[in-house]
């Protein structure tokens, strides 16, 4: 198999993981309208939490999983407590939690990082139960893919059948509705604050399985794991939000995103595979995130106004040209015809 | 029927933005009433109105509705017994949400959201049924986005809202005011109409006094966070534009109405 073709394997398992941290940060982003940041933590703690239960007490992946997700929505419970409770703007309410989380998955690891080696993660548990690699004639690693590929599948699947079904009820339309205008969902007898924090429960439960996804499916925690999580994000949801910009039902939506972070993860690949630096990734993903925000106020501008319209004028003519001459072949080729 | 008791309310007291909106306010509606509610910029009328629907609390006094003591009452809670309209036509609906999901949220206004699916079936009927009368052509466009609508559009659809679920008071608050004057009118025609229909008690802020008159079996004017001029039944019909005028300027002690009164 080409190496190409490897980390093109590669990168689709990794976008599908992290599709499900993207989308938990749309909920709080896009849906309760609250950039929060507590999703680097929350993304590191589910992935502390589930490593460290596999290997100190040998717990069942799946139910750590569990577990992971449960320590998120403590997280999420915590930061909307501080900004709707306590009234700290919701930007500062995620930085208190991202840093504070910081201590604390250390101490719950004990240390920077723990390796899964060797340890039974749910990748090693499905690879169990399929033919091996060898008779199937293909390297173990790449098997590992295949298997972390359907794992994403199947749990983003999960997630957006959820987030679908759970957006659709009434709570879930107070809980949109708050993120959109709170003075109307006041009126309308609901509290705001109560739905905040429902939001930014859900959104870290998502994100933190997530990151108990990624630890199992890289093999290892670690204290830094979720550091720049919240642009990668972003950048999937922003990615999924251009390409798909016809995109209007929710559920397609959704299905935007986790495709959004499997582009991402394709792009990334093969910037990597063109030579850049692992080290600027980050840098990388920032400017395109900022970029891609900026769209609209872009799209205002004069300049841009001007270059489009110049473009469409030159397109529009080198269209008409070639119309042209294809109609004058065709009448040519006629009249040929019929000599 | 609502009983406001000697409210007082200061925002930003012991500093220099300190301001005296409300001194010692009395109001007594009774079931039925439509009151116009007319004064000057800073007058407190608004203040009043967020004063019922709980966006700001009283320093004192009380306000008791159907006999239950709601002073203290959060705004979500108290929601459940009004139903707002605002000034400005954003603020009534979720522009990223289609017509029937705003409807929706409105139509459970006071009860428990659970996890049942957000619009049933039949409500659809009971919608398109009530869009028919507000004769927007709203009524086939069940699933666009409140955002795609104009500013007539959506208040006439927050005013639907604010009485799909029977309140027990609505507030009107300066709710035609963004709104140009063809478009205002119908929403006004509209707010009476539904107000009539259902026999609502209301009160409606407005700027305009010839609707003030026009509109409503009551009229109050508010000057300096008090109630300086209360009048209904026939004598409130026979009311002309330069009698509040001279009202009001009595009550400034000559200073004359503010533009904005002036205008109208």
């Amino acid at each position: 198999m080409s190496s190409t073709l490897l980390s093109l394997l590669g990168a689709a398992s990794q976008g599908l993981t992290w599709a499900i941290l993207a989308l938990g940060v749309y909920i709080t982003f896009r849906i309760l309208d609250i950039p929060d940041m507590s999703c680097e933590g929350s993304f590191a703690l589910g992935g502390s939490v589930s490593a460290i239960l596999m290997v100190t007490f040998h717990w069942n992946p799946f139910v750590t999983l569990l577990i992971a997700t449960f320590a998120g929505m403590v997280a999420g419970l915590i930061t909307g407590f501080l900004h709707s409770k306590l009234k700290i703007p919701a930007i500062l309410a995620g930085i208190l939690t991202m840093v504070g989380l910081y201590s604390v998955n250390l101490r719950i690891m004990g240390q920077a990082n723990t390796a899964l080696l060797g340890e039974k993660t749910i990748v090693s548990m499905i690879q169990k139960l399929l033919p091996s690699a060898q008779s199937l004639g293909i390297k173990n690693s790449v098997l590992q893919m295949f298997v972390t590929i359907g794992i994403g599948l199947l749990f983003s699947g999960i997630a957006i059948v959820f987030l679908y079904w759970f957006f659709g009820t009434e709570l879930g339309c107070c809980i949109r509705a708050t993120g959109n205008n709170a003075a109307m969902v006041r009126a309308q007898g609901v509290n705001t604050d109560k739905m905040k924090i429902l939001g930014l429960v859900l959104g870290n439960a998502l994100v933190a399985l997530s990151g108990g996804l990624v630890a199992q499916s890289q093999g290892y925690a670690d204290i830094g794991m979720g550091v720049g999580a919240i642009v990668i994000a972003l950048a999937s949801i922003v990615i999924g939000e251009v390409i798909f910009a016809r995109a209007s039902s929710f559920a397609f939506k959704l299905i935007a995103i986790v495709l959004g972070s499997v582009i991402y993860r394709l792009i990334i690949a093969f910037v990597l595979l063109m030579g850049l630096d692992a080290n600027d990734l980050k840098l990388l993903t920032a400017i395109v995130v900022a970029v891609a925000l900026s769209i609209p106020v872009i799209k205002k501008t004069k300049t841009f106004i001007f270059i489009r319209t110049v473009l469409a004028k030159v397109f529009s003519l080198i269209g008409k040209f070639v119309l042209f001459s294809l109609i004058a072949k065709l009448v040519k080729n006629m009249m040929k015809g019929r000599e | 029927m609502l009983e406001l008791t000697n409210i007082y309310k200061t925002f930003n007291p012991d500093t220099v933005n300190e301001k005296v909106v409300l001194r010692g306010l009395d109001l007594v509606l009774n079931d039925g009433d439509f009151v116009s509610v007319i004064g000057g910029n800073g007058a407190g009328k608004s203040t009043m109105l967020n004063m019922i629907a709980g966006v700001h609390y009283p320093d004192q006094g009380s306000i008791v509705l159907d006999k239950e003591d709601i002073t203290k009452f959060p705004e979500h809670v108290r929601a459940k017994y009004l139903g707002r309209v605002f000034q400005d036509p954003m603020m009534g609906t979720a522009a990223n949400m289609e017509i029937e999901e705003n409807l929706a949220l409105a139509y459970r206004r006071g009860q428990k959201r659970g996890l049942g699916w957000g619009i049933q079936k039949e409500e659809k009927e009971l919608y398109i049924e009530k869009l028919k009368m507000l004769d927007l052509g709203l009524e086939t466009r069940l699933s666009a986005k409140v955002g795609l609508l104009s500013g007539g559009q959506r208040q006439a659809l927050t005013l639907l809202m604010a009485t799909l679920k029977q309140p027990k008071l609505l507030l009107l608050d300066e709710h035609t005011a963004a709104l140009d004057p063809k478009t205002a009118s119908k929403v006004l025609e509209l707010s009476n109409q539904i107000i009539q229909e259902n026999s609502l008690t209301a009160l409606m802020v407005t700027h305009n006094m010839k609707n003030a008159i026009q509109y409503g079996n009551r009229l109050i004017m508010m000057y300096n966070g008090k109630i300086i001029y209360d009048v209904s039944g026939e004598a409130k019909k026979n009311l002309h534009v330069s009698d509040l005028l001279e009202k009001f300027e009595q009550a400034s002690g000559g200073e004359f109405a503010n533009d904005r009164m002036m205008l109208s």
